[in-house]
């Protein structure tokens, strides 16, 4: 069996255009569900009547699901209706979805954890509610919030794998590509991947372990 | 509106899906719950290759894809002359990627117990493998239960990745069900709802364990 075959400079310079889709793709999710994360982290702490109750129902209903089902309903259902998205605009709207619950819950929970003494130090030198919230509760907050959030970050960054599905060109599509040449190329392609994900991974993960030192 | 047709016609293959599923996260749980075991006392073990062994193999588990995992086991596999059937390429895709994860949640258990009671336990006679088995273990698992209650539920979820290589499970039945009808968005509403049949209570009994484990510590 021949694995070097695999290897080959063109093979390798295909797998990392792959990577550089995966990369976009889990850049523009990050930005979005972040985004999306804290306006409903906040309005879920804020215990707005209603409002809280409504988004508290629908990010436990999502975080419930397998993202893997987002994606072939973003891509497939959705057209149903009369949205019809490409397939990277489709992989991305299922990975703010899914990521965006996941991270409000974060959020919120990180927000809890900033001690009630504070707020009300804030309350009471004459700060309104808005003005506590972003300028004592949030700061704090987030910092708090580092760790974890790093960790979803990686699992986003995982997870776009899943959009093999729809065939959208990012690394595993790529991949999959090659190993339909040669049986002999699976392998050594899979391992490659595997080293591409693990290298941006392993080095968000121990950036945010030096965080973590530092705050704790 | 949703056209409940869909699902009374196809009840037996949703039901089916959903069966598998089930046994496909049942079987991974108790695999990846033994070897996570293993990989979390081997992590903390004095022997140091066993250190490394299952430091390395956690690290880098934890690192990739899930779905790069199961490929592995249904594609890479053949390449080198061993065929499995889907359903059991994914389900052992599937543990071996969650014994990675269940590995540092009980390490993080075990490291949560205070050193002094490593200690008393070693210098009143027990040996390493008594003192893990009569001491420490019996207390990390207490602490251990709410976040192995999240990795199952993320089991369960992920058990979805059997879709895409026909092993038989929810998502796979779902895709079945959506070629014949060619109806999609109502089909996949009603695979959602199987799959939060058995995450939703499983969720709300974490949340409730969470809080009364929260208080007796």
């Amino acid at each position: 069996m021949d694995f070097t075959g695999a290897y080959a400079p063109s093979h390798l310079t295909f797998l990392l255009e792959g990577f550089l889709v995966t990369l976009q793709v889990a850049f523009l999710s990050i930005v979005f569900s972040f985004t999306i994360a804290i306006i409903v982290g906040v309005l879920r702490y804020a215990k707005i009547p209603g409002v809280s109750q409504v988004l508290g129902t629908i990010v436990e209903l999502i975080r419930n699901l397998p993202l893997l089902l987002i994606i072939f309903f973003t891509y497939f259902a959705l057209p149903e209706v009369g949205i019809k998205l490409d397939k990277f605009w489709a992989a991305v709207l299922a990975l703010v979805i899914f990521e965006a619950a996941m991270l409000s819950e974060i959020v919120r929970s990180g927000l809890t954890s900033v001690e009630k003494g504070q707020i009300e130090a804030a309350r009471s030198s004459g700060l309104n509610y808005v003005q506590t919230l972003w300028h004592v509760v949030l700061p704090q907050a987030l910092r708090r919030m580092v760790p974890p959030i790093v960790s979803q970050f990686i699992s986003l960054l995982k997870d776009t794998s899943l959009a093999v599905v729809i065939a959208l060109p990012e690394l595993m599509n790529h991949a999959q590509i090659i190993n339909g040449r040669n049986v002999n190329y699976v392998i050594p392609t899979f391992l490659m991947v595997a080293v591409m994900y693990f290298v941006v991974n392993y080095a968000l993960s121990v950036v945010s372990k030096r965080l973590e030192n530092k705050h704790a | 509106m949703i056209d409940f047709s869909i699902l009374f016609d196809h009840m037996d293959m949703y039901l089916k899906g959903f069966w598998n599923t089930l046994q496909a996260s049942l079987l991974a749980l108790v695999g990846s719950f033994v070897l996570g075991t293993l990989f979390a006392i081997f992590r903390i073990s004095p022997i140091r290759p066993l250190k490394w062994i299952a430091t390395a193999y956690i690290e880098f588990v934890r690192n990739i894809p899930l779905i790069l995992v199961v490929f592995l086991f249904f594609v890479g596999l053949p390449a080198i002359g061993i065929i499995l059937e889907p359903f059991i390429a994914g389900t052992l895709g599937l543990t071996v990627y969650t014994a990675a994860f269940i590995a540092e949640t009980i390490r993080a258990g075990i490291q949560a117990i205070p050193k002094g009671q490593t200690e008393a336990a070693r210098s009143s006679g027990l040996t390493y493998g008594q003192t893990m088995r009569y001491i420490i273990l019996p207390q990390a698992i207490k602490v251990v239960i709410p976040p192995m209650g999240n990795q199952f539920i993320n089991l369960v979820k992920n058990s979805s990745v059997l879709g895409v290589i026909a092993g038989l499970d929810l998502m796979y039945y779902g895709d079945l069900i959506s070629a014949d009808t060619f109806v999609t968005f109502d089909v996949y509403i009603f695979v959602a709802v199987f799959y939060l049949i058995l995450t939703l209570p499983l969720s709300a009994f974490v949340s409730y364990l969470e809080r009364r484990l929260a208080g007796s510590r």
